[in-house]
Protein backbone atom coordinates (compact mmCIF):
# COMPACT_ATOMS: atom_id res chain seq x y z
CA UNK A 1 0.00 0.00 0.00
CA UNK A 2 1.06 3.29 -0.67
CA UNK A 3 1.27 6.39 1.22
CA UNK A 4 3.02 9.74 -0.12
CA UNK A 5 5.51 11.40 2.51
CA UNK A 6 3.86 15.05 0.98
CA UNK A 7 0.46 14.03 2.34
CA UNK A 8 -1.52 14.61 5.83
CA UNK A 9 -3.52 12.32 7.35
CA UNK A 10 -6.57 12.15 9.01
CA UNK A 11 -7.86 9.12 11.69
CA UNK A 12 -10.60 8.93 9.85
CA UNK A 13 -8.26 7.72 6.96
CA UNK A 14 -8.29 10.91 4.49
CA UNK A 15 -5.81 11.99 2.91
CA UNK A 16 -5.39 16.13 2.72
CA UNK A 17 -2.89 17.83 0.22
CA UNK A 18 -2.16 21.62 1.42
CA UNK A 19 -1.90 24.12 -1.06
CA UNK A 20 -1.11 27.35 0.88
CA UNK A 21 -4.98 28.16 2.46
CA UNK A 22 -6.40 25.51 0.16
CA UNK A 23 -6.43 21.76 0.56
CA UNK A 24 -7.28 18.66 -1.69
CA UNK A 25 -8.63 15.73 -0.09
CA UNK A 26 -9.23 11.83 -1.22
CA UNK A 27 -9.62 8.49 0.55
CA UNK A 28 -6.69 6.91 1.48
CA UNK A 29 -5.11 3.24 -0.05
CA UNK A 30 -5.97 1.67 3.29
CA UNK A 31 -9.34 3.23 3.25
CA UNK A 32 -10.27 2.56 -0.26
CA UNK A 33 -9.05 -1.42 0.09
CA UNK A 34 -11.42 -1.78 3.18
CA UNK A 35 -14.33 -0.17 1.39
CA UNK A 36 -13.94 -2.18 -1.92
CA UNK A 37 -15.55 -1.42 -4.92
CA UNK A 38 -16.58 2.21 -4.72
CA UNK A 39 -19.33 2.26 -7.21
CA UNK A 40 -21.28 5.79 -6.22
CA UNK A 41 -19.53 9.40 -4.45
CA UNK A 42 -22.54 11.38 -3.40
CA UNK A 43 -21.28 14.65 -2.23
CA UNK A 44 -23.75 17.48 -2.37
CA UNK A 45 -21.55 20.32 -0.65
CA UNK A 46 -20.47 22.09 -2.87
CA UNK A 47 -20.35 25.76 -1.69
CA UNK A 48 -20.95 25.36 1.40
CA UNK A 49 -19.15 25.83 5.26
CA UNK A 50 -18.61 22.86 6.87
CA UNK A 51 -16.55 22.47 10.43
CA UNK A 52 -13.76 20.47 10.72
CA UNK A 53 -14.95 16.56 11.70
CA UNK A 54 -18.37 17.10 10.26
CA UNK A 55 -19.73 15.27 7.13
CA UNK A 56 -18.94 16.30 3.72
CA UNK A 57 -20.28 12.94 1.35
CA UNK A 58 -20.61 9.67 1.19
CA UNK A 59 -18.88 7.04 -0.44
CA UNK A 60 -20.73 3.89 -1.16
CA UNK A 61 -19.57 0.38 -1.81
CA UNK A 62 -21.63 -2.48 -3.41
CA UNK A 63 -22.44 -3.25 0.16
CA UNK A 64 -21.36 -0.88 2.47
CA UNK A 65 -22.17 3.24 2.56
CA UNK A 66 -19.27 5.55 4.51
CA UNK A 67 -19.31 8.75 5.30
CA UNK A 68 -16.63 11.55 4.68
CA UNK A 69 -15.80 14.09 7.30
CA UNK A 70 -14.03 17.41 7.44
CA UNK A 71 -10.66 17.15 7.73
CA UNK A 72 -10.49 20.76 8.35
CA UNK A 73 -12.95 23.54 8.69
CA UNK A 74 -13.19 25.46 5.20
CA UNK A 75 -15.71 26.44 2.33
CA UNK A 76 -16.48 23.14 -0.35
CA UNK A 77 -14.88 25.33 -3.40
CA UNK A 78 -14.95 22.10 -5.52
CA UNK A 79 -16.06 18.14 -6.04
CA UNK A 80 -14.59 16.12 -8.40
CA UNK A 81 -17.14 16.01 -10.68
CA UNK A 82 -15.65 13.11 -12.67
CA UNK A 83 -16.56 10.78 -9.92
CA UNK A 84 -20.04 10.79 -10.76
CA UNK A 85 -18.95 8.12 -13.89
CA UNK A 86 -15.68 6.98 -12.81
CA UNK A 87 -16.34 6.55 -8.58
CA UNK A 88 -13.70 3.55 -9.40
CA UNK A 89 -10.92 6.12 -9.32
CA UNK A 90 -10.97 6.19 -5.13
CA UNK A 91 -9.92 2.44 -6.15
CA UNK A 92 -7.63 2.53 -8.62
CA UNK A 93 -6.04 6.12 -8.11
CA UNK A 94 -6.86 7.39 -5.26
CA UNK A 95 -4.07 10.10 -3.96
CA UNK A 96 -4.60 11.09 -7.84
CA UNK A 97 -7.77 10.95 -10.13
CA UNK A 98 -9.59 9.85 -6.72
CA UNK A 99 -9.49 13.49 -5.12
CA UNK A 100 -12.52 14.42 -3.75
CA UNK A 101 -13.02 17.97 -2.66
CA UNK A 102 -10.56 20.84 -3.00
CA UNK A 103 -11.65 23.47 -0.20
CA UNK A 104 -10.43 26.43 1.22
CA UNK A 105 -8.94 26.19 4.98
CA UNK A 106 -10.52 28.61 7.29
CA UNK A 107 -8.50 27.70 10.61
CA UNK A 108 -5.20 27.37 10.12
CA UNK A 109 -4.60 26.31 13.38
CA UNK A 110 -6.35 22.89 13.19
CA UNK A 111 -3.33 21.83 10.05
CA UNK A 112 -1.89 20.48 13.97
CA UNK A 113 -4.61 18.07 14.60
CA UNK A 114 -3.54 15.64 11.17
CA UNK A 115 -1.15 12.96 10.84
CA UNK A 116 1.97 13.20 9.09
CA UNK A 117 2.68 9.83 6.64
CA UNK A 118 4.84 8.17 10.04
CA UNK A 119 1.60 8.65 12.63
CA UNK A 120 -0.88 7.29 10.04
CA UNK A 121 1.56 4.39 9.40
CA UNK A 122 1.48 3.64 12.70
CA UNK A 123 -2.40 4.33 13.12
CA UNK A 124 -3.20 1.73 10.55
CA UNK A 125 -0.38 -1.09 11.84
CA UNK A 126 1.94 -0.77 8.51
CA UNK B 1 -18.14 -18.31 16.96
CA UNK B 2 -18.48 -21.45 15.15
CA UNK B 3 -15.79 -22.31 12.18
CA UNK B 4 -17.07 -24.29 8.82
CA UNK B 5 -14.27 -27.31 7.79
CA UNK B 6 -12.59 -25.23 5.09
CA UNK B 7 -12.03 -22.42 7.43
CA UNK B 8 -8.02 -21.93 7.72
CA UNK B 9 -8.14 -22.84 3.34
CA UNK B 10 -10.29 -19.64 3.28
CA UNK B 11 -7.93 -17.58 5.61
CA UNK B 12 -5.14 -18.86 3.31
CA UNK B 13 -6.52 -17.67 0.42
CA UNK B 14 -6.67 -14.06 1.38
CA UNK B 15 -10.60 -14.14 2.46
CA UNK B 16 -11.66 -11.22 4.60
CA UNK B 17 -13.72 -13.25 7.37
CA UNK B 18 -16.92 -12.00 9.11
CA UNK B 19 -19.33 -13.41 11.70
CA UNK B 20 -22.05 -14.40 10.05
CA UNK B 21 -24.86 -16.57 11.88
CA UNK B 22 -22.37 -17.66 14.77
CA UNK B 23 -19.66 -18.92 11.79
CA UNK B 24 -16.78 -17.46 10.63
CA UNK B 25 -17.66 -16.96 7.18
CA UNK B 26 -15.53 -15.53 3.85
CA UNK B 27 -17.86 -12.46 2.95
CA UNK B 28 -14.97 -11.67 0.08
CA UNK B 29 -11.68 -13.08 -1.57
CA UNK B 30 -10.87 -10.24 -3.63
CA UNK B 31 -13.80 -7.61 -5.49
CA UNK B 32 -17.11 -8.11 -4.78
CA UNK B 33 -17.70 -7.09 -8.00
CA UNK B 34 -15.58 -9.77 -9.95
CA UNK B 35 -16.50 -12.57 -8.21
CA UNK B 36 -20.37 -11.35 -8.75
CA UNK B 37 -19.51 -11.36 -12.61
CA UNK B 38 -17.55 -14.41 -12.36
CA UNK B 39 -21.10 -16.23 -11.34
CA UNK B 40 -22.99 -15.14 -14.31
CA UNK B 41 -20.11 -15.46 -16.89
CA UNK B 42 -18.60 -18.72 -15.56
CA UNK B 43 -18.17 -20.55 -12.24
CA UNK B 44 -17.65 -19.46 -8.52
CA UNK B 45 -17.82 -21.66 -6.01
CA UNK B 46 -18.94 -20.60 -2.32
CA UNK B 47 -18.48 -22.63 0.83
CA UNK B 48 -22.18 -22.52 2.75
CA UNK B 49 -21.15 -25.03 5.27
CA UNK B 50 -22.63 -22.84 7.84
CA UNK B 51 -26.46 -24.11 6.59
CA UNK B 52 -28.14 -26.73 8.20
CA UNK B 53 -29.19 -29.51 7.55
CA UNK B 54 -32.10 -32.33 8.91
CA UNK B 55 -32.72 -35.86 8.43
CA UNK B 56 -36.35 -36.79 8.94
CA UNK B 57 -37.33 -40.68 8.70
CA UNK B 58 -40.18 -42.37 9.83
CA UNK B 59 -43.56 -43.32 8.55
CA UNK B 60 -45.13 -40.28 9.16
CA UNK B 61 -41.82 -38.40 7.87
CA UNK B 62 -44.48 -36.34 5.48
CA UNK B 63 -46.86 -36.07 7.53
CA UNK B 64 -44.90 -34.11 9.84
CA UNK B 65 -43.63 -32.22 6.62
CA UNK B 66 -47.30 -30.78 5.59
CA UNK B 67 -47.89 -29.92 9.35
CA UNK B 68 -45.21 -27.33 9.98
CA UNK B 69 -44.36 -26.36 6.12
CA UNK B 70 -46.23 -24.53 3.96
CA UNK B 71 -45.94 -25.76 0.27
CA UNK B 72 -47.22 -29.40 -0.45
CA UNK B 73 -44.78 -32.08 -0.28
CA UNK B 74 -46.42 -35.06 -1.13
CA UNK B 75 -45.69 -33.47 -4.51
CA UNK B 76 -42.40 -35.07 -3.97
CA UNK B 77 -41.05 -37.63 -5.62
CA UNK B 78 -37.77 -39.37 -4.85
CA UNK B 79 -34.70 -37.16 -5.73
CA UNK B 80 -36.97 -33.78 -6.02
CA UNK B 81 -36.30 -30.70 -4.05
CA UNK B 82 -38.85 -28.43 -3.13
CA UNK B 83 -39.03 -24.69 -2.26
CA UNK B 84 -41.29 -23.95 1.24
CA UNK B 85 -41.37 -22.00 4.50
CA UNK B 86 -42.21 -22.72 7.98
CA UNK B 87 -44.96 -20.72 9.29
CA UNK B 88 -44.91 -19.61 12.60
CA UNK B 89 -48.16 -19.36 14.36
CA UNK B 90 -48.29 -15.53 14.70
CA UNK B 91 -49.11 -14.93 10.72
CA UNK B 92 -45.28 -14.65 10.06
CA UNK B 93 -42.53 -17.14 8.85
CA UNK B 94 -39.76 -19.12 11.09
CA UNK B 95 -37.54 -20.15 8.07
CA UNK B 96 -37.71 -20.78 4.30
CA UNK B 97 -35.91 -24.05 3.76
CA UNK B 98 -35.26 -26.47 0.74
CA UNK B 99 -37.17 -30.16 1.00
CA UNK B 100 -35.17 -33.38 -0.17
CA UNK B 101 -37.43 -36.06 -0.72
CA UNK B 102 -34.80 -38.82 -0.19
CA UNK B 103 -37.20 -41.82 -0.78
CA UNK B 104 -40.57 -42.74 0.64
CA UNK B 105 -40.51 -41.88 4.70
CA UNK B 106 -37.00 -40.11 4.35
CA UNK B 107 -36.31 -36.22 3.89
CA UNK B 108 -33.70 -33.74 3.96
CA UNK B 109 -34.51 -30.10 5.09
CA UNK B 110 -31.95 -27.32 4.44
CA UNK B 111 -32.38 -24.33 6.44
CA UNK B 112 -30.80 -21.43 7.19
CA UNK B 113 -27.74 -21.27 9.58
CA UNK B 114 -29.02 -18.11 11.72
CA UNK B 115 -32.11 -20.26 12.25
CA UNK B 116 -30.94 -23.72 12.66
CA UNK B 117 -31.28 -24.16 16.53
CA UNK B 118 -34.84 -22.00 16.35
CA UNK B 119 -36.19 -24.66 13.45
CA UNK B 120 -34.98 -27.65 15.38
CA UNK B 121 -37.09 -26.26 18.23
CA UNK B 122 -39.94 -25.38 16.28
CA UNK B 123 -40.35 -28.68 14.21
CA UNK B 124 -39.65 -30.95 17.38
CA UNK B 125 -42.08 -29.44 19.25
CA UNK B 126 -44.24 -30.04 16.70
CA UNK B 127 -43.39 -34.05 16.01
CA UNK B 128 -45.83 -35.60 17.52
CA UNK B 129 -45.70 -38.18 14.38
CA UNK B 130 -43.03 -40.01 16.18
CA UNK B 131 -40.53 -39.05 13.11
CA UNK B 132 -36.91 -40.03 13.60
CA UNK B 133 -35.17 -36.21 13.40
CA UNK B 134 -31.38 -36.12 13.40
CA UNK B 135 -29.51 -32.62 13.33
CA UNK B 136 -26.82 -33.56 10.82
CA UNK B 137 -25.21 -29.45 10.48
CA UNK B 138 -21.88 -29.58 12.25
CA UNK B 139 -21.14 -32.83 10.02
CA UNK B 140 -21.73 -31.63 6.94
CA UNK B 141 -19.99 -29.39 3.96
CA UNK B 142 -22.06 -27.38 1.28
CA UNK B 143 -19.91 -26.14 -1.93
CA UNK B 144 -22.02 -24.30 -3.65
CA UNK B 145 -20.61 -24.13 -7.53
CA UNK B 146 -22.75 -21.80 -9.27
CA UNK B 147 -22.78 -20.46 -13.22
CA UNK B 148 -22.98 -21.53 -16.84
CA UNK B 149 -19.85 -23.48 -16.87
CA UNK B 150 -20.64 -25.31 -13.22
CA UNK B 151 -22.17 -28.01 -15.44
CA UNK B 152 -19.14 -28.58 -17.43
CA UNK B 153 -16.62 -27.96 -14.09
CA UNK B 154 -18.12 -30.51 -12.19
CA UNK B 155 -18.93 -33.16 -15.75
CA UNK B 156 -15.21 -33.36 -15.46
CA UNK B 157 -14.92 -35.16 -12.56
CA UNK B 158 -18.33 -37.21 -11.99
CA UNK B 159 -19.83 -40.12 -13.80
CA UNK B 160 -23.41 -39.21 -13.11
CA UNK B 161 -24.86 -37.37 -16.00
CA UNK B 162 -25.27 -33.97 -14.71
CA UNK B 163 -27.60 -32.95 -17.41
CA UNK B 164 -30.24 -35.77 -16.52
CA UNK B 165 -30.63 -33.85 -13.09
CA UNK B 166 -33.16 -31.59 -13.13
CA UNK B 167 -33.70 -27.97 -11.73
CA UNK B 168 -34.81 -28.86 -8.15
CA UNK B 169 -33.92 -32.60 -8.01
CA UNK B 170 -30.70 -34.43 -6.75
CA UNK B 171 -28.71 -37.60 -6.96
CA UNK B 172 -26.05 -39.26 -5.12
CA UNK B 173 -22.59 -40.24 -6.29
CA UNK B 174 -19.23 -40.17 -7.02
CA UNK B 175 -17.09 -37.40 -7.76
CA UNK B 176 -13.56 -36.83 -7.35
CA UNK B 177 -11.98 -38.81 -5.02
CA UNK B 178 -15.62 -39.51 -3.12
CA UNK B 179 -17.61 -41.91 -3.39
CA UNK B 180 -20.76 -39.79 -2.02
CA UNK B 181 -21.52 -36.54 -2.75
CA UNK B 182 -25.37 -35.29 -2.61
CA UNK B 183 -25.55 -33.76 -5.99
CA UNK B 184 -28.64 -31.01 -5.93
CA UNK B 185 -29.18 -28.79 -8.96
CA UNK B 186 -30.09 -25.83 -6.79
CA UNK B 187 -28.77 -22.55 -5.90
CA UNK B 188 -29.27 -18.67 -4.64
CA UNK B 189 -27.98 -17.13 -7.59
CA UNK B 190 -30.26 -17.59 -10.46
CA UNK B 191 -27.32 -18.44 -12.71
CA UNK B 192 -26.99 -22.40 -12.62
CA UNK B 193 -25.03 -24.76 -10.93
CA UNK B 194 -24.84 -27.33 -8.10
CA UNK B 195 -25.15 -27.46 -4.50
CA UNK B 196 -23.07 -29.89 -3.24
CA UNK B 197 -23.46 -31.60 0.17
CA UNK B 198 -20.24 -33.70 1.38
CA UNK B 199 -18.95 -35.20 4.93
CA UNK B 200 -16.63 -32.33 6.38
CA UNK B 201 -14.01 -34.46 6.40
CA UNK B 202 -14.12 -34.91 2.67
CA UNK B 203 -14.80 -31.36 2.31
CA UNK B 204 -11.06 -30.30 0.97
CA UNK B 205 -10.65 -33.09 -1.31
CA UNK B 206 -13.88 -32.22 -3.30
CA UNK B 207 -13.29 -28.53 -3.39
CA UNK B 208 -9.46 -28.96 -4.41
CA UNK B 209 -10.88 -31.53 -7.24
CA UNK B 210 -13.97 -29.29 -8.20
CA UNK B 211 -11.08 -25.76 -8.65
CA UNK B 212 -8.49 -28.43 -10.59
CA UNK B 213 -11.58 -29.57 -13.18
CA UNK B 214 -12.49 -25.77 -12.93
CA UNK B 215 -9.31 -23.85 -13.82
CA UNK B 216 -9.84 -23.71 -17.30
CA UNK B 217 -13.09 -22.05 -16.57
CA UNK B 218 -11.35 -19.59 -14.64
CA UNK B 219 -13.04 -20.94 -11.09
CA UNK B 220 -12.75 -18.56 -8.68
CA UNK B 221 -13.71 -18.83 -4.94
CA UNK B 222 -16.55 -16.44 -4.11
CA UNK B 223 -17.84 -15.05 -0.98
CA UNK B 224 -21.10 -14.39 0.96
CA UNK B 225 -21.11 -11.12 -0.39
CA UNK B 226 -21.13 -11.69 -4.14
CA UNK B 227 -23.98 -14.32 -3.01
CA UNK B 228 -26.12 -11.74 -1.57
CA UNK B 229 -25.65 -9.49 -4.48
CA UNK B 230 -26.66 -12.24 -6.86
CA UNK B 231 -29.82 -13.39 -5.44
CA UNK B 232 -30.70 -9.58 -5.03
CA UNK B 233 -30.56 -9.23 -8.81
CA UNK B 234 -33.12 -12.47 -8.95
CA UNK B 235 -35.32 -11.23 -6.48
CA UNK B 236 -34.88 -14.35 -4.05
CA UNK B 237 -36.00 -13.66 -0.32
CA UNK B 238 -33.15 -13.52 2.00
CA UNK B 239 -34.56 -14.57 5.72
CA UNK B 240 -33.89 -12.02 8.29
CA UNK B 241 -34.64 -9.03 5.66
CA UNK B 242 -37.73 -10.07 3.00
CA UNK B 243 -39.04 -12.01 4.82
CA UNK B 244 -39.09 -12.71 8.99
CA UNK B 245 -41.04 -13.87 11.90
CA UNK B 246 -44.02 -10.86 10.89
CA UNK B 247 -44.05 -11.51 7.79
CA UNK B 248 -46.62 -13.90 5.79
CA UNK B 249 -45.95 -15.50 2.54
CA UNK B 250 -48.68 -14.34 0.91
CA UNK B 251 -47.29 -10.64 1.60
CA UNK B 252 -43.53 -11.80 0.13
CA UNK B 253 -45.09 -13.16 -2.72
CA UNK B 254 -44.95 -16.74 -1.79
CA UNK B 255 -47.92 -17.66 -2.47
CA UNK B 256 -46.63 -20.06 -4.84
CA UNK B 257 -45.19 -22.00 -2.02
CA UNK B 258 -48.22 -22.06 -0.27
CA UNK B 259 -50.88 -24.34 -0.64
CA UNK B 260 -53.95 -24.58 1.37
CA UNK B 261 -54.41 -28.21 -0.36
CA UNK B 262 -53.41 -29.30 2.89
CA UNK B 263 -53.86 -28.23 6.66
CA UNK B 264 -50.87 -27.42 7.85
CA UNK B 265 -49.44 -24.55 10.90
CA UNK B 266 -51.57 -21.31 10.66
CA UNK B 267 -53.53 -22.26 7.18
CA UNK B 268 -56.20 -20.95 7.60
CA UNK B 269 -54.66 -17.13 8.46
CA UNK B 270 -52.71 -16.93 5.29
CA UNK B 271 -55.53 -18.40 3.22
CA UNK B 272 -57.65 -15.59 4.47
CA UNK B 273 -54.74 -13.40 3.58
CA UNK B 274 -55.19 -14.87 0.30
CA UNK B 275 -58.87 -14.33 0.01
CA UNK B 276 -59.85 -10.95 1.46
CA UNK B 277 -56.13 -9.62 0.12
CA UNK B 278 -52.87 -7.96 2.22
CA UNK B 279 -52.83 -4.75 2.97
CA UNK B 280 -48.64 -4.41 2.00
CA UNK B 281 -46.62 -6.49 -0.45
CA UNK B 282 -43.00 -7.47 -1.41
CA UNK B 283 -42.00 -5.81 -4.37
CA UNK B 284 -39.00 -5.39 -6.11
CA UNK B 285 -38.16 -1.39 -7.17
CA UNK B 286 -35.02 -0.02 -8.92
CA UNK B 287 -33.74 3.83 -8.60
CA UNK B 288 -34.51 6.09 -11.77
CA UNK B 289 -32.51 9.02 -9.55
CA UNK B 290 -28.67 8.00 -8.80
CA UNK B 291 -28.64 6.09 -5.21
CA UNK B 292 -28.20 3.29 -3.79
CA UNK B 293 -31.18 1.87 -1.61
CA UNK B 294 -30.33 0.28 2.13
CA UNK B 295 -32.50 -2.18 4.17
CA UNK B 296 -34.57 -0.44 6.60
CA UNK B 297 -34.52 3.35 4.49
CA UNK B 298 -37.53 4.40 4.26
CA UNK B 299 -40.16 4.49 1.04
CA UNK B 300 -42.50 7.43 0.62
CA UNK B 301 -45.16 8.27 -1.84
CA UNK B 302 -44.86 11.29 -4.05
CA UNK B 303 -46.41 13.60 -0.85
CA UNK B 304 -43.64 11.92 1.22
CA UNK B 305 -45.87 10.19 3.32
CA UNK B 306 -44.30 6.66 4.36
CA UNK B 307 -45.95 3.58 2.62
CA UNK B 308 -43.02 1.76 3.13
CA UNK B 309 -39.90 0.26 3.98
CA UNK B 310 -36.37 -1.41 1.82
CA UNK B 311 -35.77 -4.57 3.33
CA UNK B 312 -33.00 -5.84 1.01
CA UNK B 313 -30.93 -3.02 -1.80
CA UNK B 314 -27.85 -2.94 -3.01
CA UNK B 315 -25.73 -1.62 -6.55
CA UNK B 316 -26.20 -4.03 -9.03
CA UNK B 317 -22.85 -5.40 -10.38
CA UNK B 318 -24.88 -6.62 -13.57
CA UNK B 319 -26.75 -3.43 -14.38
CA UNK B 320 -24.89 -0.38 -12.92
CA UNK B 321 -27.81 0.97 -10.95
CA UNK B 322 -29.28 0.65 -7.41
CA UNK B 323 -32.25 -2.16 -7.13
CA UNK B 324 -34.16 -3.54 -4.24
CA UNK B 325 -36.70 -4.80 -2.64
CA UNK B 326 -39.39 -3.95 0.04
CA UNK B 327 -42.93 -3.72 1.99
CA UNK B 328 -44.74 -1.19 0.30
CA UNK B 329 -48.87 -0.92 0.77
CA UNK B 330 -50.79 -2.57 -1.72
CA UNK B 331 -52.21 0.28 -3.36
CA UNK B 332 -48.56 1.04 -4.29
CA UNK B 333 -47.38 -2.01 -5.35
CA UNK B 334 -48.68 -2.48 -8.87
CA UNK B 335 -45.72 -2.31 -11.46
CA UNK B 336 -44.72 0.79 -12.48
CA UNK B 337 -45.64 2.37 -9.50
CA UNK B 338 -43.35 5.58 -8.89
CA UNK B 339 -42.10 5.50 -5.41
CA UNK B 340 -39.73 7.11 -3.29
CA UNK B 341 -36.42 6.25 -1.43
CA UNK B 342 -35.57 7.77 1.31
CA UNK B 343 -31.73 8.39 1.45
CA UNK B 344 -29.96 10.71 3.29
CA UNK B 345 -33.01 13.08 4.07
CA UNK B 346 -33.28 13.22 0.21
CA UNK B 347 -36.13 11.68 -1.88
CA UNK B 348 -34.81 9.09 -4.65
CA UNK B 349 -37.45 8.52 -7.74
CA UNK B 350 -37.81 4.80 -7.73
CA UNK B 351 -40.11 2.57 -10.13
CA UNK B 352 -41.69 -1.05 -9.00
CA UNK B 353 -40.78 -3.55 -11.50
CA UNK B 354 -40.54 -6.77 -11.60
CA UNK B 355 -38.75 -9.87 -10.41
CA UNK B 356 -36.47 -10.80 -11.20
CA UNK B 357 -34.79 -7.92 -12.24
CA UNK B 358 -32.22 -9.68 -14.28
Amino acid sequence: MNFPENLKYTKDHEWVRIEGDICYVGVTDFAQSELGDIVFVDITSQGKTIKQHDVFGTVEAVKTVSDLFMPLSGEVLEVNSALENTPDSLNNDPYGNGWMIKASISNPNEVADLLDVGAYKTLINV
Amino acid sequence: MKLVALNDLHVSLGAKMIEFAGYNMPVLYTNLIKEHLAVRNSVGVFDVSHMGEFYLKGEHALDLIQYVTSNDASKLTDGKIQYSCLPNDKGGIVDDLLVYKVKDNEYMLVVNASNIEKDWNWISKHNTFGVEMTNYSDYLSLLAVQGPNAINTLQKITDVDLSSIEYYSFKIGAMGALSEVWISNTGYTGSGGFELYCQNEDARKLWDAVFEAGKEFNITPTGLGARDTLRLEKGFCLYGNDINDETSPIEAGLGWITKFTKNFINSEYHSNLKTNGVSKKLVGFELIDRGIPRHYYKIKDVSGNEIGEVTSGTQSPSMNKGIGMGYVKTEHSKIGSEIFIEIREKLLKAVVVKIPFL
